[in-house]
């Protein structure tokens, strides 16, 4: 029998595209359990201060209305008393609010109260009855108002080898003193993650003590953790279903008030609750990408070497959670600089708190950065690729050791390539085709190839295929696609005979998707789960095959119902037989980094983004004509969706660049951008074709399948090439993003 | 979003009667914009008469004009044959408005009669004189980048969206209402109001009146014309400013023109005096900057609009420009 053909490297359909498109997957919005309620929720009307009163009396009468519950009925959660002192609490310092449980408003629309009815029809007609009464305090939504007040987050005070510390490598602030230098300043306002599927969480008390849910969320296991402390709960009694997620862009990093409430409503309806937020709430009740002041100063010699870097940057919080983000990151390590300083701060703001948006922070100090070197080189007057290459990091200069792998030049004369750079002009405006003005721009794109510790449980079945269980989820990416090639290719089995299942924090551990690392971390769990399954297997075939016995587990191979060995096809053991005597479970492995190589090798994602864009010269309308995205993400285990994250995050790119700005009023702390009509995001027609190209090498050191990561350097550093862009065509430096046609007629 | 009553009458009669005998009714056609508005609490209307029943669909050529029945299509207009050929500039605003999908719910009579956008009209915790007559603008000290920089009170700086009003008001259509004290004709222009103290009047329509269709003359302007709408990205947005031109020219010079702006105030914005500014000069840049110059006098700008002193006058070189070429 011939060997399967290598399917890692292949572009493989999505192994759920068809159930995708035909919709026969099920979203958490989408389980009918029986007895199934439905809840709407009412938010607050002010952005700070204290509910005096609710009138609830005519909900309560509407028709099939089952429950309304508020901080003034609803019943006690356990958690709610010791929430925020368990020190294993995330990245953030403080902890969510705790849904109705006092009288305190502490940001606009926050849920004062859940209507739950037997119709959505009916909860929502009677959500609208819901009136709350309040005694207002003056508020403030504004971080250029609040930008004096900034401080340096607590994780840092405490800790002084936490990264959100100062960082300085040779002379504080040299820029300052430099030969040629600039200083400026630059604003990525609130973008939310709106991912296309609405938050939604079906919530199934099973048992006074058991908890099923089913909830939009990017990490099972995480939102297990949370739910069961919240109920006093042990985490085996809880159970989280996600098996298919449309979209979250880290939207569902964390757990959020609703989801709480939805709990808390089933508990007090003692049946199961579906509560859907509507597309208004996606802005006020869950987390976005925060608005993000920046300043930075660089000198440079004539010759194009870059002297001193300073970047600074505040971004805004909640008053009740201390969110932060590696906003300055790429600057410390991207570029040669023997001086440089960068100062990290957060104010807190009357508002929700923000969540990591893809690319997150590194996106945001993508923007600063790459239009600051884009500055440069045209102070310098040198091509802005040209600068960049000259001032190359051939090793890491913060860590001061090597990267375990970094091709971003191919990437760049791959783009450049693409893209047409050498028709770029360096005089800005030089490019016309009647009315339009036509330029070229680059950003680069860097973010840590993580890779973090995972389980996987793998099993034989009867019909000779085989099952796999992570208790990951897939936000988009194509995870459970990627992880049958992996498996394919180490069990030497055609994908169709694999089946990998996730989304369920009953399976085998794994991390939140996030941070690009599903790959990195779940991948070599995967790969040691199908070889355990082999050598598992060879040891049972040993006992009636003496070739088994000495053959090494590489070397088994499966074939049609039977297993046999690579050179030895007479060698041969029917499926049936193993089958009787392994006890029908689930082999279940763990993988962890191994060894030095993360202490001594510095681990990252490269990706370089080039963009031609077309600006009308009357109207500031702006096109994106050209985008080209080029990686090195190691070993590239399917083209097509890994293409496809490049292209989707290129597209969210245009849109940070050209469109996306979720705006306060601060008079009243509200948006006045709530829905698709006022917050924009690209069209087919603002997205070109965009062309994408990887290098496709293996990093030696991450681990064993050479992958890096992809998520978010697809979109980092795609704003900046597309304001660069901007720049060469019109001489127009906006700093202020969204770049928008008023922007440009000024 | 509130209870209410429906019902679907079959003639037209019946469905005027319906609608004069009850303050708290409205008529709903495609029901793209008011179901939106009921659904954020905007508007609670008791009863709902769907008209999508009444005969009012056809598009047909009539001795000197083009008749377009009120229920018709906002996509299929702008694809009908009739139309193309004769009122191509009505066809290139409608392809323009809203996407696809709602083009084909979307009808002529609620298109003209869709409320603003204005942020603080739609949000019911935000004053607006317009849904709360009182409550005071919102949008006058607020974020007010999309809003009217013409004929705007205190009360209200709102601008009309619509993109097929435009074309409309540019190419001298009539409105043609029918309601319990009979027949009436309203010329487009005077179909809108400017928002005065009375900012919860859109329209001069009276309680109880159903638009049956629309009438455009038939008119030399089927070839060098242009609908150019400035927008935040390539489709599916409103507009930030808007210009419908539509020129008759002898050789290289302009015999007769028509001009409109959209996105600049509380209802579509005819340019009669930059109109004859174009007319007997040259098909040139230079006469359209001197036409777009008179367009915008008198224009005003808030905190956050001023972009649209710089963008008005060139979206109309800009529309003039296309037209000429077209
Ligand atoms: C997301 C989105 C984007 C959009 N973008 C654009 C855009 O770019 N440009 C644009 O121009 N428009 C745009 N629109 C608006 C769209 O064009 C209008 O919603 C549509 O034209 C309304 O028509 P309808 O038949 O659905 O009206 P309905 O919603 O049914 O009715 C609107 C109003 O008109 C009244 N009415 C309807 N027909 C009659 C009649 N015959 N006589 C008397 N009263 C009547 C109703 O009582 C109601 O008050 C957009 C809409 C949405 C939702």
């Amino acid at each position: 029998m011939k060997t399967p053909e290598k399917q890692i490297g292949a572009r493989m359909n999505r192994v759920d595209g068809r159930q995708k498109v035909t919709g026969a997957a099920t979203y958490s919005a989408e389980y009918q359990l029986p007895g199934i309620t439905y809840a709407v929720l009412v938010g607050s009307t002010i952005t700070k201060g204290r509910i005096t009163s609710i009138d609830t009396k005519a909900a309560e009468r509407a028709p099939g209305v089952l429950a309304v519950i508020t901080h003034f009925n609803s019943p006690k959660v356990p958690g709610f008393d010791t929430a925020g002192k368990d020190p294993s609490q995330p990245a953030t310092v403080g902890g969510p609010i705790k849904v109705f449980k006092d009288d305190k408003i502490r940001f606009n629309d926050q849920p004062i109260a859940i209507v739950v009815a037997d119709s959505l029809e009916r909860a929502r007609f009677a959500a609208g009855l819901v009136k709350g009464q309040y005694a207002q305090e003056k508020h403030q939504t504004s971080l250029e108002a609040a930008k004096s007040q900034a401080f340096l987050p607590t994780s840092a005070k405490k800790n002084p080898k936490h990264p959100m510390n100062d960082y300085q490598r040779g002379q504080v602030d040299a820029y300052k003193t430099g030969a040629i230098k600039l200083e400026s300043e630059y604003v990525v306002p609130t973008e939310v993650h709106q991912p296309m599927e609405l938050q939604a969480i079906t919530a199934h008390w099973e048992a006074p003590d058991r908890l099923t849910i089913y909830d939009k969320t990017q990490g099972t296991m995480a939102t297990r953790r949370d739910f069961a402390r919240e109920w006093g709960l042990p985490e085996e009694n809880v159970k989280v279903i996600a098996t298919y997620v449309g979209g979250a862009f880290g939207n569902a990093l964390h757990s959020w008030q609703h989801e709480s409430a939805a709990i808390i409503a089933a508990r007090v309806v003692n049946r199961p609750v579906k509560l859907m937020l509507t597309r208004e709430q996606m802005f006020t009740m869950v987390g976005y990408r925060p608005y993000t002041w920046q300043k930075l100063g660089m000198s440079a010699t004539p010759d194009g070497k870059i002297t001193a870097i300073t970047h600074e940057a505040i971004g805004q919080t909640s008053t009740f959670e201390e969110f932060t983000e590696s906003t300055l990151a790429q600057t410390r390590m991207m570029y040669e600089s023997p001086n440089l300083t960068t100062r990290y701060r957060i104010a807190s703001l009357d508002v929700n708190s923000p969540i990591w948006m893809r690319g997150p922070g590194e996106a945001t100090g993508a923007f600063a950065l790459e239009s600051a070197m884009d500055e440069m080189a045209h102070l310098l007057n040198i091509d802005p690729l040209e600068f960049r290459l000259r001032n190359y990091t051939e090793q890491d200069p913060e860590k001061n050791r090597p990267w375990s792998s970094k091709f971003l030049k191919e990437c760049y004369q791959l783009g450049a390539e693409r893209v047409g750079w050498n028709k770029r002009q360096l005089k800005p405006g030089s490019l016309r085709d009647g009315d339009w003005l036509i330029g070229y721009g680059m950003g680069v794109g860097t973010f840590g190839a993580h890779r973090g510790s995972s389980k996987a449980n793998i099993r034989l079945l009867p019909n000779g295929t085989v099952l796999l269980q992570s208790a990951v989820t897939d936000i988009g990416p194509g995870t459970a696609t990627a992880m049958t090639q992996i498996a394919a290719d180490t069990l030497g089995l055609a994908p169709e005979k694999i089946k990998f299942e996730l989304g369920n924090s009953n399976f085998a551990q794994a991390p939140t998707q996030g941070g690009s690392a599903i790959v990195n971390t779940v991948g070599p769990a995967v790969q040691e789960a199908c070889l355990a399954l082999k050598e598992k297997l060879r040891t049972l075939a040993a006992s009636s095959n003496a070739a088994f016995a000495s053959a090494k587990k590489e070397d088994v191979v499966f074939a049609e119902g039977y297993l046999t060995l690579n050179g030895n096809p007479a060698a041969r053991v029917p499926f049936a037989d193993l089958l009787q005597q392994v006890d029908g479970g689930f082999v279940t492995v763990e993988s962890k980094p191994q060894g030095n190589a993360s202490k001594n090798y510095s681990m990252y994602s490269f990706s370089v983004h080039f963009a031609e864009v077309r600006v009308h010269a009357l109207t500031g309308e702006v096109r994106v004509s050209k985008l080209v995205s080029c990686a090195d993400a190691g070993t590239i285990v399917n083209e097509k969706t890994a293409g496809n994250q490049m292209k989707g995050g290129a597209v969210g790119g245009i849109g940070m660049a050209l469109m996306e700005h979720a705006i306060i009023d601060d008079r009243f702390g509200r948006y006045i951008t709530k829905d698709f009509a006022d917050y924009h995001v690209p069209v087919h027609a603002d997205s070109p074709d965009v062309q994408v190209a990887f290098v496709n090498k293996p990093d030696p050191y991450v681990n064993a399948l050479g992958t890096k990561g992809i998520g978010e350097i697809a979109i980092i550093g795609v704003a900046p090439a597309i304001a660069n862009a901007i720049f060469n065509a019109t001489g127009k430096r906006i700093r202020e993003l969204p770049i928008t046609p008023d922007k440009l007629l000024v | 979003m509130n209870q209410f009553q429906y019902v679907r009458p079959t003639k037209q009669k019946a469905a005027i009667d319906a609608l004069a005998k009850d303050a708290n009714a409205q008529f709903i056609a495609g029901g793209t914009n008011l179901l939106d508005l009921m659904k954020r609490g905007v508007i609670a209307s008791q009863k709902l008469i769907d008209i999508n029943r009444l005969p009012l669909t056809k598009i047909e050529s009539q001795n000197g004009s083009l008749r377009i029945g009120a229920l018709a299509l906002n996509g299929p207009v702008a694809e009908d044959r009739l139309v193309l050929e004769r009122q191509p500039l009505l066809a290139q605003a409608l392809s323009a408005g809203a996407s696809a999908q709602l083009r084909n719910m979307a009808t002529v009579g609620g298109n003209m009669l869709q409320r603003t956008r204005c942020p603080y009209f739609y949000d019911t915790a935000m004053p607006c004189n317009k849904r709360e007559p009182g409550t005071g603008c919102g949008a006058l000290e607020g974020i007010n980048r999309m809003h009217a920089i013409f004929g705007f009170s205190d009360k209200c700086i709102a601008v009309h969206p619509s993109d097929m009003s435009v074309a409309l008001v540019a190419l001298d259509a009539t409105v043609l209402v029918s309601g319990p004290k009979g027949d009436r004709r309203i010329p487009f222009n005077d179909f809108h109001r400017l928002p005065g103290d009375t900012p919860q009047k859109d329209t001069n329509l009276e309680q109880g009146e159903l638009i049956t269709a629309v009438e455009i003359p038939d008119a030399p302007f089927t070839k060098h014309v242009s609908y150019y709408k400035v927008r935040e990205r390539a489709s599916y947005a409103f507009a930030l400013v808007s210009a419908a031109a539509a020129l008759e020219l002898d050789g290289t010079t302009i015999k007769s023109a028509r001009l409109a702006m959209g996105g600049v105030a509380h209802k579509p914005w005819r340019l009669t005096a930059a109109e004859q500014v174009l007319v007997g000069k040259p098909a040139t840049e230079e006469t359209f900057r001197q036409a777009a110059e008179v367009a915008m006098q008198g224009a005003k700008a808030f905190k956050h609009n001023a972009y649209k002193l710089k963008l008005g006058p060139n979206t109309i070189i800009q529309a003039l420009k296309t037209a000429a070429a077209a």
